[in-house]
């Protein structure tokens, strides 16, 4: 059985990290828990519930700038932001999870393809280290290189380096028009070079993503912007060779990009991998694992696979394409015997480990989860 | 107030005829320079006030030999400081007497370019602007363009992780770099980050970006590259009040326009610059607004106009759009001569860094006045406007005793004021020694220490690029300022943003 702790302060929290790490105990730290299904199973952890983090602290929209406490719901926040007419430009997904957890999963929706991921909207935090101690690094300001960058190491580090309480994001205007232009019935390498083209065009494109979409494959690309230059946009699209695009209405766009941000076609699949690879490399990958369902985002640069062949065969196959594959769902004895994370160089692990040292020296966030 | 760094080990100094031949060891031929007239070039970098020739400059040719180098220097305790073009305006390029000075100039080619997947792999050594010649014929560029982008190399700007003039809208080096090949202090050749958009496991890219030299020496870099956009067009606006050009940036932004490039000059800056090279710009406003806008032209026309009504709204009393890319050229051409420009005007100056929360402006601007009358000493100001990052340059006459003491505290008091209104000492131009000692105005003890300890994971005997970054000196030698004086600065065809 889990234990379940939920400090409401800093020095609370500061002061049950010192404890733990004090008798060599393990702490999980926990934002919304929509998460707790990734990564080995971890029985016997100490939860740490960080939703008694929550509320804004500063935002004032003019200078995009966003600081609120960390286990603050997303949708919340996505709300107060909406409400200015801006947007968290990393597009995240989730449901029930708090920006903490979004922040510390590093998971980024379509428009990470032309936005930036998380990695490049955190601007800078707080957070308790895992030998008990408050800490800030980064700042407050959109542009900032005083001291090492250790946001970019905080988003996706998946609460292994320190508990984040209080984060400070960019946000950016929310686009004035969206519209959404289809292709249909291409295979992927065709749809994987006609993104590639349309990306290669001034015409700007924020998201592109290839998908099952009502039984049939369809090439999705999305212009952003005010109504004069979409319309330009797209006809320069159009000059480039890829007149037969169609546009479909909002909520038809809308629709679809909530089900690429969320998995959607592949929601009921037992087993979920996330790989990155560079964007032409991705139909080889598709090639080389047959009978597995997929969804490919960023252009290519995201491939969601549903496949049950062998692991060591993924991660081959994703390597191999320059990339690397990660499990995000499977059930318990396949996410016991396989690391959620693909595995690296013996170097770079032990880099890799003398860094999370310098956070957490005596591992009380290693819960062997990852 | 003279700079100190860390005293130099009397026996590695000892020891430098034995150094030298293990360099020559392993870097054959010309790429091991121990004569002091071939040191002198690089005993500074873009911070002139401070000078010191190295021990010993190697310049390697692969990565066999970086490795090589750096893993000898671990084993013999010697230390190295990295160095691309040597422009760091902070200082991070300075030598040390007793550590080789690691030039990576000779790593200059440009080794793929796949325009499918829209991305450059370089040699750090391959200036910022050659990445953008080499695509351009296909119609890409890469973003981020900090002014010294003929001289300054990739790998510098991935150590300082560098800005431009358009990061506002297309972000700074860090948003633009997939991937490095990074040797450490060990020896070992390591991959962080990749050809895709992140990372398996922790994002090491992201920290070794910004690292100013103190994590590895970067021997290969993978950028973004991004299509041309099709048009840029340019406003000029005028503003009889400071605070009137203020509410305009921020309005501009809280109309969802996110300009390509928004700069401000003061009334000093203003007439420094038409002084010098006269394009016309307004003499009676106290504030001038640059605003570049690109995109299709549909767009550009729609936000030219969009801009120009949120201007007016805010008292401008002058509105220029530009017509074609030459009067575009001319509206930039006075705020890129701004640094020469000041060179005119004064004999010598410092040139600051920070960033405010832009709403703090006015009443920032009205301080560092009062500080300029407390200090008897001029102060201009150019300023990227969009994203808060000022660029005070500080007058002063290095010939007058104690003026280039009072022009230090004068930068110093201003970097201070920058982070008690919520902002930073640093922008754009890194800590290196420049703003060392002003870090615990920013950090806690705590904090900082959080920061070396992640040093040490990369370098656990603190051999890479020390006495920069960190305030961690007990013991210290005073080096000697050897001015450069009458505006005798290296690189002087730059343009200076
Ligand atoms: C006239 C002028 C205008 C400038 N304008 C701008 C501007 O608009 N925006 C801006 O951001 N900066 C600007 N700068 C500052 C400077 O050009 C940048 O910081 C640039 O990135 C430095 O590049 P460099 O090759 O000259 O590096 P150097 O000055 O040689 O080194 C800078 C730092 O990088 C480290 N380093 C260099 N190469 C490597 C490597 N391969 N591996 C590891 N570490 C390395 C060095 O140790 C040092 O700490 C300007 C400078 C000048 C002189």
């Amino acid at each position: 059985m889990s234990v379940m702790l939920r400090p409401t302060d800093i020095g609370e929290l500061c002061d049950l990290v010192a404890a733990f790490a004090g008798k060599d105990d393990r702490l999980c730290l926990r934002g919304g828990g929509s998460k707790d299904a990734i990564g080995a199973p971890t029985p016997d952890v100490t939860v740490v519930d960080m939703r008694g983090f929550s509320g804004v602290v500063d935002y004032d929209p003019p200078e995009l700038v966003l600081t609120v406490r960390a286990g603050t719901p997303l949708a919340e926040v996505q709300a107060l932001v909406a409400a200015e007419n801006q947007m968290l430009a990393f597009d995240p997904e989730g449901l029930g999870t708090t920006i903490g957890g979004v922040i510390a999963a590093g998971m980024a929706g379509p428009l990470r393809l032309t936005r930036g991921g998380v990695r490049d909207h955190l601007l800078g935090f707080e957070a308790v280290s895992g030998r008990g101690e408050r800490f800030v690094a980064g700042g407050k300001v959109v542009k900032n290189v005083t001291g090492f960058d250790l946001s970019k190491l905080m988003a996706g580090s998946w609460g292994r380096l320190a508990a984040l309480t209080e984060v400070t994001l960019k946000v950016v205007p929310r686009p004035q028009l969206q519209q959404t232009l289809l292709l249909r019935g291409l295979d992927p390498a065709a749809a994987v070079a006609v993104m590639a083209s349309a990306l290669g065009t001034p015409a700007e494109l924020s998201a592109a993503a290839h998908l099952a979409w009502h039984g049939e494959p369809v090439t999705a690309l999305r212009l952003d912007g005010f109504a004069p230059s979409v319309a330009a946009r797209r006809a320069m699209l159009a000059r480039d060779a890829l007149a037969a695009l169609e546009p479909i209405d909002d909520d038809e766009g809308d629709a679809l990009w909530d089900a690429v941000r969320h998995v959607r076609p592949l929601a009921s699949a037992p087993i979920l991998w996330r790989i990155v690879v560079a964007p032409s490399k991705a139909p080889g990958v598709i090639i080389a694992l047959p009978g597995a369902a997929w969804l490919l985002d960023w252009a290519g640069g995201l491939l969601w696979l549903a496949s049950d062949s062998d692991p060591a065969d993924i991660r081959r196959v994703a390597e191999a394409g320059g990339g690397h594959a990660m499990l995000v769902r499977g059930d318990t004895a396949l996410r016991g015997a396989v690391s959620a994370f693909h595995p690296r160089s013996p170097a770079l692990t032990a880099l890799e480990t003398r860094v999370r040292r310098a956070f957490d020296p005596a591992g009380v966030f290693e819960t062997g989860r990852f | 107030m003279s700079l100190c760094m860390p005293e130099p080990d009397a026996g590695v100094l000892a020891r430098r005829a034995e150094i030298v031949a293990a360099m020559r060891a392993i870097v054959p031929g010309e790429g091991v320079i121990d004569h002091a007239d071939g040191l002198r070039p690089y005993e500074t970098d873009g911070l002139t006030a401070y000078r010191q020739p190295p021990l010993v400059v190697v310049l390697p040719e692969t990565v066999a030999q970086v490795a090589a180098v750096l893993r000898w220097c671990r084993d013999h305790a010697v230390k190295v400081v990295p160095r691309g073009a040597g422009t760091s305006l902070s200082g991070g390029a300075l030598p040390l007497a007793d550590g080789v000075l690691l030039g990576m100039a000779k790593f200059n080619r440009i080794l793929h370019v796949d325009y499918a997947d829209r991305i450059a792999i370089v040699q750090p050594g391959v200036t910022n602007l050659a990445i953008s010649r080499a695509v351009e014929d296909e119609g890409f560029y890469y973003a981020p363009d900090p002014s010294s982008q003929i001289a300054c190399t990739i790998g510098g700007n991935v150590a300082e992780n560098s800005g431009g003039v358009h990061c506002l809208k297309y972000g700074v080096t860090t948003n633009n770099v997939l991937g490095v090949e990074l040797v450490t202090i060990d020896g070992e050749v390591l991959r962080l980050g990749g050809q895709g958009l992140e990372s398996a496991g922790l994002d090491l890219l992201g920290l070794v970006v910004g690292s100013e030299g103190l994590l590895g020496v970067v021997t290969e870099v993978t950028v973004r590259i991004l299509p041309r956009p099709e048009t840029a067009r340019a406003l000029l606006i005028g503003f009889p009040e400071l605070e009137g050009a203020g509410r305009c940036v921020g309005e501009v932004i809280a109309a969802g326009i996110i300009p390509a490039g928004m700069e401000m000059m003061d009334r000093a800056a203003i007439h420094a610059a038409e002084a010098f090279v006269n394009v016309g710009y307004p003499l009676d406003v106290e504030a001038l607004l640059i605003v570049e806008l690109d995109g299709p032209a549909a767009e550009c026309a729609h936000l030219i106009e969009a801009v120009a009504r949120i201007a007016e709204a805010n008292g401008a009393s002058s509105i220029r759009a530009s017509s074609d890319d030459t009067e575009r050229i001319a509206f930039w051409a006075g705020r890129k001569a701004a640094f020469p420009a000041a060179g005119r005007i004064s004999p010598d100056y410092f040139c600051m860094d920070g960033t405010i929360p832009r709403r703090r402006l006015p009443d920032v601007l009205a301080r560092m006045k009062l500080l300029s009358e407390q200090y008897g000493l001029g102060v201009i100001n150019v300023f990227h406007a969009g994203d808060g990052n000022l660029h005070p340059m500080v007058l002063y006459d290095a010939n007058v005793p104690g003026q280039l003491e009072l022009a230090e505290a004068f930068g110093a008091d201003i970097l201070r004021l920058c982070v008690e209104v919520g902002g930073v000492l640093t922008g754009e131009h890194g800590v290196g020694v420049e703003k060392r000692d002003l870090m615990p105005a920013m950090f806690s003890a705590i904090d900082l220490a959080q920061q070396v300890e992640l040093k040490h994971a990369f370098d656990p005997a603190a051999l890479l690029n020390p006495g920069k970054v960190f305030p961690t000196l007990h013991r210290c030698a005073e080096l000697g300022q050897m001015h450069v004086h009458g505006g005798k600065l290296p690189f002087p065809d730059l343009p200076r943003l």
